[in-house]
């Protein structure tokens, strides 16, 4: 009989083998410390916080239970004005970003030649490998009253909007467009030619396809992408601040009083989340979010 | 519009960042803060200095000298806002903080900084600018809590190829029907508050506003009313040095409220400030000590050091603000410009300047009778300004 020398290394793996458990202990102990220690952990402690009090005298957070940061939420005018605000602004820019999104992938994917196609999605990329403020100081001096815009419209007597609202969609449309038009692109490039063919056969002109052909078929990749660009934009303080002029968003207000006064924050960061929720609850319906 | 000009003072001014403060005679005021016991004597140096500070305060030019001589090795930490310097020292990981007036009140009032004793810090001396001696932001009940860095008035700026002469009052940042609706920037904090009460100070002598930083409720809603009335003019807020500076030279803004070296870094003849009829708030720093310190023997040395005229006109100098020495002064004809330009020896002018103060519910203008509202209150208030 042959002696097995059983190296140490060998020894672990022959007593995971034997016990599945301890084998799924060890794969999952990592990325669960991580998601539920940090990023679980990190997020309750916070958002824990909504239910705390602010000591008027020194500033300082006091440990409690209170709901008043929550009804804050609704009976000040100036929140709920905010978040009905930043809601309307982060639909905008997901309508936006679809509109641009579908006539783009139609073309790379179906029309478009090779070199053309590889040029355009590296155009859609590249500028995620920038910075996210240089982007949005690009805007700003883009809509600046002396800037590009209002120095190419000239010309033809137009006028920037100069910094607001619109202005804001048109920055966060800009920051997440490479989410949305991805997977637009993706899933358009999987539609096999002879449906366009067969459409084409059957009367419907170019609007016609667009609308009860393809529409229908990438619903799913837009609700992946729109999920991006609403969160995204649900969340973000910079753009209304570096281009935004007085407009308010949700992020501001929890900027400006995660030092003053966390409590007001904290139940503040609950707003986007349910939000989202709402959304994603939507999006589920559909079944997209297998696509994401 | 040339761009390219336009980046250079944009990243210079990156560094620059926000700051606060506060001020009156102290006179009889007393306030209830905590019995902090103040150090007698000196000890052995620790070998170790943790600071919370302003960008472009604690730099190897100086630090370097101040090691060599105490053994105490510098630690840094910048902080970018009053609320974040706040934050930090109550961790209790700081040993010493370059705290504006709108955060020292606060962190004098909660404990987490103790008073100082002068005769440990020598150089601060006759030759700190007297404007800067005994404010209530960091002079309470006789106590000093604070050792004078610099100084820095909050300027009405404006673009005179549009207004053409220098504007006589702040109106044209108030009043709705000012001829530069649209085109006016404000400061995005809180503190902001105390300019629109130095505005009803003049204007509606009937509030009774003694000091911008003592509000009554009903005074505290006329400001915000105010507050409310110049949004709908507001091009743009700021409280970002770089938005600020190309918003005045990309042509969106003509006037509003602005710093000294804001003016300096966008580097245009057409870019002027004044300081109107009103008067105005200004930004006021001070060393302050933690109550918690280990350290407190080296954040004296540091105090002291620092306190010098070439220590503190060479930060002075750095950060872009009148330094509290002014003894700096005579001693180039470079040091001389800088506090020409900054208005250092000049006490007529800062006379007329409201040092930030943290609002807090004891009236810093001595009134007993009433509540005044605190900055939590204005914290709140801002918010609804904005809208």
């Amino acid at each position: 009989m042959r002696v097995i020398e059983k190296a140490p290394a060998r020894a672990i793996s022959s007593y995971l083998y034997r016990n599945p458990k301890a084998r799924l202990a060890g794969l999952l102990a990592l990325p669960l410390t991580w998601l539920i220690g940090v990023y679980i952990i990190s997020l309750f402690l916070l958002l824990i916080t909504a239910f705390w009090f602010i000591d008027p005298f020194t500033s300082k957070v006091r440990p409690g239970f209170t709901l008043d940061n929550f009804v804050n939420l609704i009976t000040v005018p100036a929140y709920f004005a905010t978040s009905m605000r930043t809601l309307g602004i982060a639909l905008a820019v997901t309508v936006l970003t679809i509109l641009f999104a579908i006539p783009l992938g139609i073309f790379m994917a179906k029309i478009a030649s090779p070199w053309l196609r590889n040029f355009l999605a590296v155009a859609i990329t590249l500028p995620l490998w920038a910075g996210y403020l240089v982007k949005l100081l690009a805007m700003r001096l883009t809509f600046t009253e002396q800037g590009l815009f209002n120095w190419l419209m000239e010309p033809f007597g137009i006028r920037g909007p100069g910094f607001g609202i619109p202005v804001t969609i048109l920055t966060l449309a800009y920051l997440w467009f490479p989410y949305m038009a991805l997977p637009v692109f993706t899933a358009i490039r999987q539609l096999p030619n002879n449906l366009f063919d067969a459409s084409a056969d059957l009367g419907a002109k170019g609007w016609a396809t667009v609308f009860r052909m393809v529409l229908p078929l990438i619903t799913p990749a837009i609700i992946a992408g729109s999920v991006f660009t609403f969160s995204l934009s649900l969340g973000d303080y910079l753009a209304a601040r570096f281009v935004g002029g007085t407009t308010q968003m949700i992020g501001s207000i929890i900027a400006s009083n995660i030092s003053l006064n966390p409590p007001v924050a904290a139940a503040f960061s609950m707003v986007p989340i349910a939000f989202v929720v709402m959304y994603l609850m939507v999006a589920r319906r559909t079944g997209s979010l297998e696509r994401i | 519009m040339n761009r390219k000009k336009l980046t250079i003072p944009a990243l210079l001014a990156a560094g620059v960042l926000v700051l606060s403060g506060c001020a009156t005679d102290s006179g009889e005021l007393k306030l209830t803060v905590p019995d902090v016991p103040m150090k007698t004597a000196l000890g052995e140096f620790e070998g170790e200095l943790n600071i919370v500070n302003w960008s472009g305060f604690v730099e190897p030019a100086w630090t370097d000298k101040f090691t060599a001589d105490t053994g105490c090795v510098v630690k840094p930490k910048v902080a970018g806002t009053s609320d974040e310097m706040v934050t930090l020292m109550r961790t209790g990981d700081y040993d010493i903080v370059s705290a504006s007036g709108d955060a020292a009140l606060r962190l004098i009032v909660g404990g987490d900084v103790a008073p100082l004793n002068l005769e440990l810090i020598p150089n601060f001396s006759d030759e700190i600018a007297a404007g800067m001696k005994g404010q209530i932001y960091d002079t309470v009940n006789g106590k000093p809590y604070g050792v004078p860095i610099g100084r820095g008035a909050n300027l009405l700026q404006y673009n005179s190829d549009v207004t053409g002469e220098a504007p006589k009052s702040w109106d044209v940042v108030w009043e709705a029907d000012s001829p530069y609706a649209g085109k006016i920037t404000a400061y995005d904090a809180p503190i902001y508050i105390a300019d629109a009460a130095v505005y009803l100070m003049y204007h509606k002598p009937e509030l009774n506003i003694k000091n911008p930083y003592a509000l009554d409720e009903t005074q505290l809603a006329a400001a915000v009313e105010l507050l409310q009335q110049q949004n709908k003019i507001v091009g743009e807020y700021w409280s970002d040095p770089v938005a600020q500076i190309t918003s005045f030279v990309g042509g969106n803004t003509v006037v509003g409220t602005s710093w000294e070296v804001l003016k300096k870094f966008a580097a245009k003849e057409n870019l002027k400030t004044t300081l109107p009829i009103e008067g105005s708030t200004g930004w006021y720093d001070a060393w302050l000590l933690s109550t918690t310190s280990p350290n407190s023997n080296c954040a004296y040395a540091w105090m002291n050091y620092t306190s010098q005229a070439s220590v503190n006109g060479a930060i002075a100098m750095n950060f872009g603000m009148a330094p509290a020495n002014i003894a700096f002064c005579s001693t180039s004809p470079e040091a001389q410009a800088h506090c020409d330009q900054f208005a250092a020896e000049d006490e007529e002018f800062f006379s007329r300047i409201w040092p930030w103060t943290t609002p807090i519910e004891e009236c810093v203008d001595g009134r007993t009778n009433v509540k005044c509202t605190s900055f939590q209150d204005w914290t709140n208030a801002w918010v609804t300004v904005k809208g």
